[in-house]
Protein backbone atom coordinates (compact mmCIF):
# COMPACT_ATOMS: atom_id res chain seq x y z
CA UNK A 1 0.00 0.00 0.00
CA UNK A 2 2.94 2.74 0.61
CA UNK A 3 4.67 2.26 -2.36
CA UNK A 4 1.91 3.02 -5.22
CA UNK A 5 1.09 6.46 -2.76
CA UNK A 6 4.49 7.94 -2.84
CA UNK A 7 3.40 7.99 -7.27
CA UNK A 8 0.08 8.87 -6.63
CA UNK A 9 0.85 12.02 -4.95
CA UNK A 10 3.38 13.77 -7.52
CA UNK A 11 1.24 12.75 -10.33
CA UNK A 12 -2.02 14.48 -8.00
CA UNK A 13 -0.30 17.80 -7.02
CA UNK A 14 1.10 17.84 -10.74
CA UNK A 15 -2.64 17.09 -12.20
CA UNK A 16 -4.85 19.05 -10.06
CA UNK A 17 -4.93 21.66 -7.88
CA UNK A 18 -7.39 20.57 -5.66
CA UNK A 19 -10.87 22.39 -4.27
CA UNK A 20 -10.71 21.88 -1.03
CA UNK A 21 -14.68 22.53 -0.18
CA UNK A 22 -15.92 19.35 -2.60
CA UNK A 23 -13.15 16.63 -1.58
CA UNK A 24 -13.37 13.33 -0.43
CA UNK A 25 -10.08 12.59 1.66
CA UNK A 26 -9.37 9.02 0.88
CA UNK A 27 -5.45 8.48 -0.32
CA UNK A 28 -4.47 7.97 3.68
CA UNK A 29 -0.26 8.52 3.99
CA UNK A 30 0.60 5.87 6.34
CA UNK A 31 3.75 6.75 7.00
CA UNK A 32 2.74 10.31 8.32
CA UNK A 33 -0.31 8.82 10.42
CA UNK A 34 0.26 7.45 13.48
CA UNK A 35 -1.40 5.02 16.23
CA UNK A 36 -0.68 6.02 19.68
CA UNK A 37 -1.63 4.59 23.51
CA UNK A 38 -1.61 6.14 26.70
CA UNK A 39 -1.94 4.69 29.80
CA UNK A 40 -1.05 5.04 33.74
CA UNK A 41 1.11 1.95 35.18
CA UNK A 42 1.52 2.48 39.04
CA UNK A 43 0.67 6.10 38.46
CA UNK A 44 3.02 6.83 35.96
CA UNK A 45 2.10 8.07 33.03
CA UNK A 46 3.21 5.99 29.90
CA UNK A 47 2.88 5.65 26.49
CA UNK A 48 3.58 3.74 23.34
CA UNK A 49 2.53 2.97 19.67
CA UNK A 50 1.69 0.71 17.02
CA UNK A 51 4.00 0.43 14.13
CA UNK A 52 1.95 -1.21 11.25
CA UNK A 53 -1.46 -0.47 10.52
CA UNK A 54 -3.26 -0.01 7.88
CA UNK A 55 -6.27 3.33 7.21
CA UNK A 56 -9.22 3.31 4.91
CA UNK A 57 -11.25 6.83 4.89
CA UNK A 58 -13.63 8.11 3.17
CA UNK A 59 -14.42 11.88 4.17
CA UNK A 60 -15.41 14.61 2.50
CA UNK A 61 -16.21 17.77 4.84
CA UNK A 62 -19.33 18.30 3.05
CA UNK A 63 -20.97 14.99 3.06
CA UNK A 64 -19.96 13.73 6.52
CA UNK A 65 -23.10 11.52 6.50
CA UNK A 66 -21.37 9.54 3.41
CA UNK A 67 -18.00 9.48 5.55
CA UNK A 68 -16.73 5.96 6.00
CA UNK A 69 -13.63 4.20 8.14
CA UNK A 70 -11.84 1.31 8.27
CA UNK A 71 -8.85 0.74 10.29
CA UNK A 72 -6.24 -2.26 10.90
CA UNK A 73 -4.20 -2.95 13.22
CA UNK A 74 -0.94 -5.44 13.09
CA UNK A 75 -1.05 -5.89 16.89
CA UNK A 76 2.80 -7.73 16.93
CA UNK A 77 3.95 -4.08 16.05
CA UNK A 78 2.94 -2.70 19.55
CA UNK A 79 5.87 -0.61 20.86
CA UNK A 80 5.25 0.08 24.53
CA UNK A 81 8.84 1.44 25.29
CA UNK A 82 10.86 -1.61 26.09
CA UNK A 83 11.41 -4.96 25.00
CA UNK A 84 10.48 -6.98 27.88
CA UNK A 85 6.93 -5.23 28.00
CA UNK A 86 6.72 -5.66 23.95
CA UNK A 87 7.15 -9.72 24.67
CA UNK A 88 4.87 -9.82 27.30
CA UNK A 89 1.72 -8.01 25.24
CA UNK A 90 2.16 -10.16 22.61
CA UNK A 91 1.22 -13.06 24.85
CA UNK A 92 -1.71 -15.36 25.78
CA UNK A 93 -2.83 -13.11 28.73
CA UNK A 94 -2.46 -9.99 26.46
CA UNK A 95 -3.19 -9.90 22.99
CA UNK A 96 -2.43 -13.40 21.91
CA UNK A 97 -1.10 -12.41 18.75
CA UNK A 98 -0.89 -15.93 17.81
CA UNK A 99 -4.39 -16.28 17.77
CA UNK A 100 -5.49 -13.01 16.88
CA UNK A 101 -3.13 -11.15 14.79
CA UNK A 102 -4.79 -8.06 14.38
CA UNK A 103 -7.12 -5.24 15.60
CA UNK A 104 -10.15 -4.17 13.42
CA UNK A 105 -12.29 -1.14 13.23
CA UNK A 106 -15.04 -0.43 11.25
CA UNK A 107 -17.40 2.64 11.13
CA UNK A 108 -20.96 3.24 11.69
CA UNK A 109 -21.03 6.49 11.03
CA UNK A 110 -19.87 9.88 11.83
CA UNK A 111 -21.28 13.16 13.22
CA UNK A 112 -20.37 16.52 12.77
CA UNK A 113 -19.89 18.17 15.78
CA UNK A 114 -20.11 21.25 14.98
CA UNK A 115 -16.61 23.60 14.19
CA UNK A 116 -13.95 21.31 13.19
CA UNK A 117 -15.10 18.49 15.38
CA UNK A 118 -17.11 15.09 14.59
CA UNK A 119 -17.30 11.54 15.75
CA UNK A 120 -17.36 8.48 14.42
CA UNK A 121 -18.92 5.37 15.68
CA UNK A 122 -18.46 2.20 14.93
CA UNK A 123 -17.33 -1.26 16.10
CA UNK A 124 -13.80 -1.94 16.98
CA UNK A 125 -13.32 -6.08 17.19
CA UNK A 126 -10.01 -7.13 19.20
CA UNK A 127 -9.29 -10.36 20.46
CA UNK A 128 -12.47 -11.98 19.16
CA UNK A 129 -14.25 -9.38 20.88
CA UNK A 130 -16.44 -6.89 19.19
CA UNK A 131 -18.24 -3.78 20.66
CA UNK A 132 -18.98 -0.25 19.76
CA UNK A 133 -17.07 2.41 20.24
CA UNK A 134 -17.52 6.24 19.59
CA UNK A 135 -14.10 8.60 18.92
CA UNK A 136 -14.66 12.61 18.75
CA UNK A 137 -11.66 14.03 16.25
CA UNK A 138 -11.12 17.17 14.64
CA UNK A 139 -10.50 17.41 10.70
CA UNK A 140 -8.24 20.24 9.57
CA UNK A 141 -6.66 20.46 6.29
CA UNK A 142 -3.63 21.54 5.40
CA UNK A 143 -2.42 22.72 1.57
CA UNK A 144 -3.62 19.06 -0.30
CA UNK A 145 -3.61 16.87 3.11
CA UNK A 146 -6.94 16.67 5.06
CA UNK A 147 -5.27 15.87 8.83
CA UNK A 148 -7.83 14.04 11.20
CA UNK A 149 -6.72 14.29 14.78
CA UNK A 150 -8.57 11.51 17.50
CA UNK A 151 -8.55 9.91 20.74
CA UNK A 152 -10.73 7.66 22.43
CA UNK A 153 -11.06 5.77 25.71
CA UNK A 154 -10.33 2.30 25.23
CA UNK A 155 -11.31 -0.30 28.78
CA UNK A 156 -8.65 -3.17 28.50
CA UNK A 157 -10.65 -5.36 30.49
CA UNK A 158 -13.68 -4.90 28.24
CA UNK A 159 -11.81 -6.95 25.95
CA UNK A 160 -9.57 -9.33 28.15
CA UNK A 161 -6.52 -7.50 27.56
CA UNK A 162 -4.32 -8.76 30.38
CA UNK A 163 -5.76 -11.67 31.60
CA UNK A 164 -4.31 -13.47 35.07
CA UNK A 165 -2.38 -11.44 37.70
CA UNK A 166 -2.89 -8.58 34.96
CA UNK A 167 -6.20 -8.08 35.84
CA UNK A 168 -5.11 -5.86 38.41
CA UNK A 169 -5.72 -2.56 37.29
CA UNK A 170 -3.92 -0.99 39.96
CA UNK A 171 -0.46 -1.68 38.46
CA UNK A 172 -1.72 -1.50 35.17
CA UNK A 173 -4.63 0.78 34.87
CA UNK A 174 -7.74 -0.50 32.78
CA UNK A 175 -8.40 2.93 30.76
CA UNK A 176 -6.37 2.94 27.81
CA UNK A 177 -6.03 6.40 25.54
CA UNK A 178 -5.70 5.51 22.08
CA UNK A 179 -5.15 8.40 19.85
CA UNK A 180 -5.00 8.45 15.83
CA UNK A 181 -3.39 11.15 13.93
CA UNK A 182 -4.02 10.07 9.79
CA UNK A 183 -3.12 12.35 7.14
CA UNK A 184 -5.25 11.73 4.01
CA UNK A 185 -5.03 13.31 0.66
CA UNK A 186 -8.04 13.78 -1.97
CA UNK A 187 -8.64 12.11 -4.55
CA UNK A 188 -9.37 14.06 -7.57
CA UNK A 189 -12.74 14.40 -8.13
CA UNK A 190 -14.36 11.94 -10.83
CA UNK A 191 -16.80 13.04 -12.90
CA UNK B 1 31.26 24.13 78.56
CA UNK B 2 30.50 20.36 78.18
CA UNK B 3 30.62 18.27 74.82
CA UNK B 4 28.06 16.50 73.98
CA UNK B 5 29.28 12.63 74.09
CA UNK B 6 25.93 11.34 72.23
CA UNK B 7 24.39 12.20 69.41
CA UNK B 8 21.37 14.33 69.58
CA UNK B 9 17.83 12.71 69.10
CA UNK B 10 17.23 13.93 65.89
CA UNK B 11 20.63 12.41 64.66
CA UNK B 12 19.72 9.01 66.10
CA UNK B 13 16.79 8.27 64.43
CA UNK B 14 17.64 9.38 61.32
CA UNK B 15 20.54 7.42 61.27
CA UNK B 16 18.66 4.63 62.19
CA UNK B 17 15.71 5.59 59.61
CA UNK B 18 18.67 5.32 56.96
CA UNK B 19 19.70 2.29 57.99
CA UNK B 20 16.36 0.46 57.65
CA UNK B 21 15.30 1.84 54.60
CA UNK B 22 18.61 0.84 52.98
CA UNK B 23 18.19 -2.36 54.21
CA UNK B 24 14.90 -2.61 52.54
CA UNK B 25 15.80 -0.94 49.48
CA UNK B 26 18.81 -2.66 48.01
CA UNK B 27 17.66 -6.35 48.58
CA UNK B 28 14.60 -5.44 47.26
CA UNK B 29 16.47 -4.29 43.96
CA UNK B 30 18.67 -7.29 44.23
CA UNK B 31 15.25 -9.12 43.89
CA UNK B 32 12.99 -7.43 41.71
CA UNK B 33 15.58 -7.29 38.92
CA UNK B 34 15.48 -10.74 38.61
CA UNK B 35 11.73 -11.33 38.35
CA UNK B 36 9.79 -11.84 35.16
CA UNK B 37 7.58 -8.95 34.50
CA UNK B 38 4.21 -9.23 36.41
CA UNK B 39 1.86 -6.67 38.26
CA UNK B 40 3.99 -8.03 41.59
CA UNK B 41 7.12 -6.62 39.51
CA UNK B 42 5.67 -3.29 38.68
CA UNK B 43 4.52 -2.81 41.94
CA UNK B 44 8.05 -3.52 43.76
CA UNK B 45 9.90 -1.36 41.12
CA UNK B 46 7.99 1.76 42.21
CA UNK B 47 8.24 0.96 46.06
CA UNK B 48 12.21 0.66 45.42
CA UNK B 49 11.71 3.91 43.48
CA UNK B 50 10.03 5.45 46.22
CA UNK B 51 12.16 4.28 49.09
CA UNK B 52 14.93 5.86 47.33
CA UNK B 53 13.32 9.17 46.76
CA UNK B 54 12.92 8.91 50.84
CA UNK B 55 16.30 8.20 51.51
CA UNK B 56 17.44 11.19 49.26
CA UNK B 57 15.50 13.15 51.41
CA UNK B 58 16.57 11.91 54.60
CA UNK B 59 20.03 11.80 53.37
CA UNK B 60 19.62 15.57 52.46
CA UNK B 61 17.75 15.93 56.26
CA UNK B 62 20.73 14.43 57.74
CA UNK B 63 23.81 16.80 55.55
CA UNK B 64 21.08 19.56 57.08
CA UNK B 65 21.98 18.53 60.89
CA UNK B 66 25.61 17.90 59.92
CA UNK B 67 25.97 21.61 59.33
CA UNK B 68 24.22 22.85 62.04
CA UNK B 69 25.46 20.59 64.49
CA UNK B 70 29.22 19.19 65.57
CA UNK B 71 28.97 16.09 66.24
CA UNK B 72 30.26 14.27 69.22
CA UNK B 73 33.88 13.78 69.42
CA UNK B 74 35.53 10.04 68.92
CA UNK B 75 36.99 8.47 71.42
CA UNK B 76 40.78 10.44 71.78
CA UNK B 77 42.01 6.51 71.89
CA UNK B 78 41.67 6.38 68.37
CA UNK B 79 44.08 6.82 66.58
CA UNK B 80 44.07 10.44 64.05
CA UNK B 81 44.54 8.06 60.79
CA UNK B 82 41.75 5.78 61.79
CA UNK B 83 39.58 9.48 62.93
CA UNK B 84 40.39 10.49 58.97
CA UNK B 85 39.26 7.10 57.74
CA UNK B 86 36.02 6.77 59.90
CA UNK B 87 35.56 10.52 57.96
CA UNK B 88 36.22 9.56 55.07
CA UNK B 89 34.04 6.46 55.24
CA UNK B 90 31.41 8.58 56.66
CA UNK B 91 31.83 11.49 53.13
CA UNK B 92 31.65 8.86 50.93
CA UNK B 93 28.26 6.72 52.51
CA UNK B 94 26.73 10.23 52.12
CA UNK B 95 27.66 11.00 48.79
CA UNK B 96 26.69 7.55 47.49
CA UNK B 97 23.47 7.92 49.31
CA UNK B 98 22.84 11.04 47.05
CA UNK B 99 24.15 9.92 43.91
CA UNK B 100 22.57 6.49 44.13
CA UNK B 101 18.89 7.40 44.37
CA UNK B 102 19.72 10.38 41.38
CA UNK B 103 21.40 7.65 38.81
CA UNK B 104 17.73 5.99 39.68
CA UNK B 105 16.29 8.52 39.20
CA UNK B 106 17.68 9.05 35.81
CA UNK B 107 17.93 5.54 34.55
CA UNK B 108 14.20 5.78 35.65
CA UNK B 109 14.06 8.49 32.89
CA UNK B 110 16.04 7.38 30.32
CA UNK B 111 14.50 4.24 30.33
CA UNK B 112 11.32 5.75 29.22
CA UNK B 113 9.30 5.42 33.35
CA UNK B 114 9.42 8.40 35.20
CA UNK B 115 9.01 8.20 39.15
CA UNK B 116 6.54 8.91 40.47
CA UNK B 117 7.10 9.58 44.25
CA UNK B 118 4.33 7.49 45.99
CA UNK B 119 2.41 7.51 43.44
CA UNK B 120 1.67 10.98 44.16
CA UNK B 121 4.19 13.90 42.94
CA UNK B 122 5.90 13.15 39.01
CA UNK B 123 9.56 13.90 39.26
CA UNK B 124 10.95 15.80 35.97
CA UNK B 125 12.62 13.53 33.71
CA UNK B 126 16.07 15.54 33.57
CA UNK B 127 17.18 13.24 30.56
CA UNK B 128 15.19 11.92 27.71
CA UNK B 129 14.80 8.64 26.66
CA UNK B 130 17.58 6.99 25.39
CA UNK B 131 17.77 2.87 25.65
CA UNK B 132 21.93 2.99 25.16
CA UNK B 133 22.00 5.57 28.31
CA UNK B 134 19.28 4.09 30.32
CA UNK B 135 21.50 0.99 30.38
CA UNK B 136 25.20 2.94 31.13
CA UNK B 137 23.02 4.11 34.22
CA UNK B 138 21.60 1.08 35.34
CA UNK B 139 25.49 -0.36 35.25
CA UNK B 140 26.47 3.02 37.05
CA UNK B 141 23.61 2.29 39.73
CA UNK B 142 24.41 -1.31 40.01
CA UNK B 143 28.47 -0.33 40.48
CA UNK B 144 27.64 2.72 42.95
CA UNK B 145 24.97 0.34 45.00
CA UNK B 146 28.21 -2.36 45.15
CA UNK B 147 30.44 0.37 46.64
CA UNK B 148 27.83 1.44 49.00
CA UNK B 149 27.43 -2.51 50.22
CA UNK B 150 31.36 -2.67 50.78
CA UNK B 151 31.00 0.83 53.10
CA UNK B 152 28.11 0.11 55.15
CA UNK B 153 30.20 -3.15 55.34
CA UNK B 154 33.48 -1.01 56.60
CA UNK B 155 31.12 0.70 58.52
CA UNK B 156 28.90 -1.65 60.96
CA UNK B 157 32.70 -3.65 61.13
CA UNK B 158 34.10 -0.59 62.52
CA UNK B 159 31.22 0.40 64.94
CA UNK B 160 31.33 -3.65 65.93
CA UNK B 161 34.72 -3.73 66.77
CA UNK B 162 34.94 -0.74 68.88
CA UNK B 163 32.18 -1.83 70.69
CA UNK B 164 32.97 -5.19 71.42
CA UNK B 165 36.46 -5.34 70.53
CA UNK B 166 37.91 -2.18 71.96
CA UNK B 167 34.86 -1.47 74.37
CA UNK B 168 34.85 2.01 73.38
CA UNK B 169 32.09 4.44 73.24
CA UNK B 170 32.00 5.17 69.50
CA UNK B 171 28.75 3.06 69.35
CA UNK B 172 27.22 4.03 71.81
CA UNK B 173 27.15 7.93 70.68
CA UNK B 174 24.67 6.67 68.02
CA UNK B 175 23.17 3.85 70.19
CA UNK B 176 19.41 4.69 70.71
CA UNK B 177 17.55 3.90 73.66
CA UNK B 178 20.66 4.10 76.55
CA UNK B 179 20.82 6.45 78.91
CA UNK B 180 23.26 9.35 77.76
CA UNK B 181 26.85 10.84 78.99
CA UNK B 182 28.53 7.70 80.36
CA UNK B 183 32.20 8.17 79.20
Amino acid sequence: MRIPHRYFLPLLLACAPIHSQAAEFNLVQTDKSTLAFAYKQMGVPMEGNFGKFSVRINFDPARVNAAQAQIEVDLASIDTGSNEANDEVAGKQWFNTKMFPSAQFVSTGVKALGGNRYEVLGKLTLKGKAMDVAAPFTFRQEGAAGVFDGAFILKRLDYAIGEGAWTDVSAVANEIQIKFHVVAHAAPAKK
Amino acid sequence: MTTATRYTGTAISLHWLAALLIFATFPLGVYMHELALSPFKLKLISYHKWLGVTIFLLTVARLAWRATHTPPPLPKTIPAWQQRAADGVHLLLYALLLAIPVSGWLMSSAKGIPVVYLGLVQLPDLVDKDKALGDLLAGIHQVLNFGLLALVGMHIAAALKHHFIEHDATLRRMLPFIKGDQP
